[in-house]
């Protein structure tokens, strides 16, 4: 995935060159290893720090929501499909984009790296065909880097964009996987068991709001965590606040969530938020055939309707 | 605990369920009193955190009620609220409330039998379930 830098920067110089763009959004190499940064550019002479390899998680559909200018964005998958997501929901117009589409095969999760390594961080770290190596003193260490995928990435359907104005990269194959497996197997236990499972989920969260913040969904002038006449949601860590957080969060993505994991990766304390919104997915693909961010012009599944929609608990 | 009875916070729309609570009112129907009716201008205007909002503050059971499909007074109102409550409960189910304790029904201002037996239900349902716990905070409990 390395060799997509030197396209990605041959597009912005391109697009920065001919004004055909303001700015274009991208990364550049993080200050640690395994940690590359969200970066802006405006003029040609920055085009050189732009930079792709396996840690580019954070999805960039996040900084688009009412900019004014026109923009270059480098997008893979996910981040394809929340700007779909926008442009449905008028937060950005087409016209605007200039999408530098991403043919993406997974990102790596850092703290799979880090628990491999016994917790301790990298000073250095490498990218080698199908590779990682990390390295700290003693500790050299080079592994398969399907072994350090993120969760989402593992079972993602659409690592290839799904709107774009030029490619970086030939199209990657299409995993063919079954999304759902963790969703049922809580869905076979008991409502008791279900309760106690998301308890234990969510105790160590510290309401720090990274997942909301990470999450392009959440653009929100006052988010409703914060509003405070009426207030939704406590301020304290109580559990039932918590909870109250989590589940509202889930429900305000529903319909419009990609699974990008972006809030997952942003997490201090590595809950898997993703447990409460893939439940949405499922159902509203099972119910209303529905898949976030891959048609551009169908209405999402929550402003809209069937005459037919199923009932099953309605009197 | 025998003296416990359950408190159901009711959202009924304005132009059709509302109604038929007020026609079984004046038709002398009986029906339980632990409904708590709110009344609101469509079910589509019901948004889950009034749900939650309810559950938090000692709720113990949630009953939503709104026009038939196809005779909403603001044409597709209640079409829209159908997906977002199906997606709600089955959200709950899978948190780990008893699902039991939401209900949701379509009346017409002409169905106050109706009314007064889907109240009956909804409270036979929820009393078999005890108290609602789940959303309330300890503190709040001791007090
Ligand atoms: S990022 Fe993690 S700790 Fe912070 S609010 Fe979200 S789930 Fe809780
Ligand atoms: S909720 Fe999480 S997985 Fe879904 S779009 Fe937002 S950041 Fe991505």
């Amino acid at each position: 995935m390395r060799a997509y830098t030197g396209r990605i920067r041959e597009a912005a110089k391109r697009l920065l060159a001919e004004n055909r763009v303001d700015v274009v959004i991208g990364f550049r190499k993080g200050t640690i290893p395994l940690m590359n940064e969200p970066y802006l550019i405006k003029s040609v002479d920055q085009v050189n720090q732009l930079y792709w390899d396996s840690n580019c998680g954070i999805n960039l559909a996040n900084y688009l929501p009412k900019r004014p200018d026109r923009v270059g964005i480098v997008a893979k998958g996910c981040d394809s499909r929340n700007i779909v997501v926008h442009i449905l929901e008028n937060q950005i117009k087409r016209e605007q984009l200039y999408i530098i589409g991403v043919p993406c095969k997974g990102m790596l999760d850092r703290r799979r790296i880090m628990a491999e390594r016994n917790g301790r961080e990298p000073l250095f770290a490498e990218e080698l065909e199908h590779k990682v190596r990390t390295v700290r003193y003693e500790l050299d260490l080079t592994r398969d880097r399907n072994y350090f995928l993120q969760d989402n990435c593992r079972i993602c359907t659409h690592r290839n964009p799904v709107i774009y104005d030029e490619l970086v990269g030939d199209l990657v194959e299409e995993q063919q996987v079954d999304r759902y497996t963790d969703v049922r197997k809580i869905e076979a236990m008991s409502a008791e068991e279900r309760w106690e499972h998301f308890e234990k989920l969510i105790e160590p969260c510290l309401r720090c709001y990274a997942c909301r913040n990470a999450c392009p969904l959440c653009y929100c002038p006052t988010c409703f965590v914060d509003e405070a006449r009426p207030q939704w949601v406590g301020k304290s860590l109580d559990k039932t606040d918590t909870r109250t957080f989590h589940f509202l969060r889930a429900f305000h993505v529903a319909g419009r969530c990609t699974d990008c994991g972006a809030c997952e990766r942003a997490c201090p304390v590595g809950i898997q938020v993703r447990q409460f919104t893939k439940k949405m997915e499922k159902d509203i693909k099972e119910l209303y055939g529905y898949e976030a961010g891959v048609i551009a012009d169908e209405r999402p599944p929550l402003d809209t309707y069937r005459p037919g929609d199923p009932e099953p608990f309605f009197k | 605990m025998s003296e416990w009875e359950p408190k159901i916070v009711a959202f009924l729309c304005n132009w059709c369920s509302y109604g038929s609570a007020d026609l079984a009112g004046v038709s002398r129907l009986q029906y339980p009193h632990n409904i708590r009716a709110i009344r609101v201008p469509c079910s589509g205007r019901v948004n889950p955190k009034f749900i939650l909002a309810a559950l938090r503050q000692g709720a113990d059971g949630i009953w939503v009620s709104g026009c038939h499909p196809g005779d909403c007074h603001y044409i597709e109102g209640n079409l829209y609220a159908r997906r977002k409550f199906t997606l709600l409960k089955n959200l709950l189910d899978y948190t780990g409330m008893e699902p039991e304790r939401l209900h949701f029904s379509w009346i017409s201002s002409a169905e106050a039998t109706k009314f007064a037996e889907t109240a009956r239900g909804v409270v036979d349902a929820v009393k078999t379930l005890g108290p609602a716990r789940h959303f309330i905070k300890r503190e709040a409990e001791v007090a």
